[in-house]
């Protein structure tokens, strides 16, 4: 089984986890800008954390024969501070040169504020000025719905905005129709209390289609499991789903989307080509 | 999801109907997933807490189970969700917490 995790928060694993992932199929693995847990406090600190994204990050899973990808943004749960945002915001062009990078994202909203929505509105005009993907997140729990909509809005409200180049993450029952039905593609998060289940994953697969849709475990910090995606395909087979079509949701979708971007390659199992950074050794 | 769309191979991606086969696997774990709810339930109610805004939701959300209706989980998210419509002004709080509560009024 070959499988791509669309979604992975790399930095805050550990090296057992690429070992794991590799192991069970993975051929690339691509990571958004996330919130580190805490606020930053500095332009400087995204500046090291766009580094760690686009230098450090590859190198570690190039380790593992794993291609790394990432995306840059300023995370929604930073929105409400507008200066720092602008000044964020300023410094992302400087990284969208980097051979890993596939666009912009995980942009999105987390309380629907209109911080938010604003700093979201910036994340989108720049990413349409440069010409990037768009991955986005939707809120958590009570907050999805809304989220979803006001971002839904938002991107059609842009002129610019191509709704087959933009993946609007974390939908659940409640959203993924939504988005389908306008256009963009879906990303259905696995994890252990929140979002999606497996079982709940495949139902959607079921009911939806596997058409504009693709899996990912979301892995970070938090209660969350980096092999969520492939066990999700052991669901899918004990329901009967015939290889090829696990194969569409794990393998053909994302990497479908992901073309979108030129820079964007799978595993061959040789080494890995990467940019390296002047601090690794 | 009102509709059903078609998967991309619907004939070919499906061996037999395995509905029997979805129950003998999923059965036990979801007789220990609606005890957990019931104990849960009962907790808090020993605990002087089953008034707390989420405990309600919780049992608002439990009945849908039994309504006889389809697309439970799809009605249980929307019952959670925030049904307003405008951003908000500000964060209450960085995290959401799973139920929806209106903002208290203010006093005049």
């Amino acid at each position: 089984m070959r499988y791509i995790e669309p979604h992975g928060h790399m930095v805050s694993r550990t090296t057992d986890d690429y070992q794991a992932m590799v192991t069970a199929g993975c051929v690339a693995v691509c990571e958004p800008a996330f919130w580190a847990g805490f606020d930053r406090g500095s332009v400087a600190g995204f500046r090291d954390y766009f580094r760690q994204l686009t230098e450090y990050e590859p190198a570690r899973a190039a380790k593992f024969l794993l291609p790394h990808f990432s995306w840059l943004c300023l995370n929604p749960k930073e929105a409400e501070d507008l200066a720092l945002a602008r000044d964020v915001l300023a410094l992302i062009p400087e990284f969208l040169d980097r051979p890993n990078v596939l666009g912009i994202g995980e942009i999105g909203l987390n309380r629907n504020t209109r911080h938010e929505l604003a700093v979201l509105e910036q994340h989108v005009e720049l990413a349409v000025r440069h010409d990037q993907l768009i991955l986005v997140h939707t809120p958590h729990l009570e907050d999805k719905l809304k989220g979803t909509r006001l971002i839904l809005d938002l991107l059609a409200s842009h002129r610019g905005v191509q709704p087959g180049r933009v993946i609007v993450d974390h939908v659940e029952e409640h959203t993924i129709r939504l988005v389908l039905d306008r256009g963009f593609w879906a990303g259905i998060t696995l994890y252990p209390d929140s979002k999606s289940s497996p079982p709940r994953a495949v139902d959607m697969l079921e009911v939806c289609g596997g058409e504009r849709i693709w899996l990912n475990s979301a892995c970070d910090w938090g209660v969350s499991d980096p092999l969520a995606v492939p066990k999700t395909a052991l669901e899918l087979r004990r329901r009967g789903h015939d290889p090829a079509f696990v194969d569409a949701v794990l393998y053909r979708n994302p990497h479908r989307f992901l073309s979108q971007c030129p820079r964007f390659s799978v595993g061959d199992g040789k080494p890995v080509r990467f940019l390296r950074s002047k601090n690794l050794a | 999801m009102p509709k059903q769309r078609p998967s991309p191979s619907p004939a070919g991606s499906r061996a037999a109907t395995p509905g029997r086969a979805i129950v003998d696997h999923g059965f036990i774990a979801m007789r220990a997933k609606l005890l957990e709810v019931a104990a849960f339930l009962d907790r808090v109610e020993r605990h002087a807490a089953a008034d707390d805004f989420r405990c309600a939701a919780l049992r608002s959300a439990a009945a849908l189970l039994v309504d006889g209706r389809p697309e439970r989980a799809r009605r249980i998210l929307e019952q959670l969700s925030d049904p307003t419509t405008a951003p908000a002004p500000a964060a209450r709080g960085q995290s959401a917490v799973g139920a929806w509560r209106p903002e208290p009024r203010r006093q005049t």
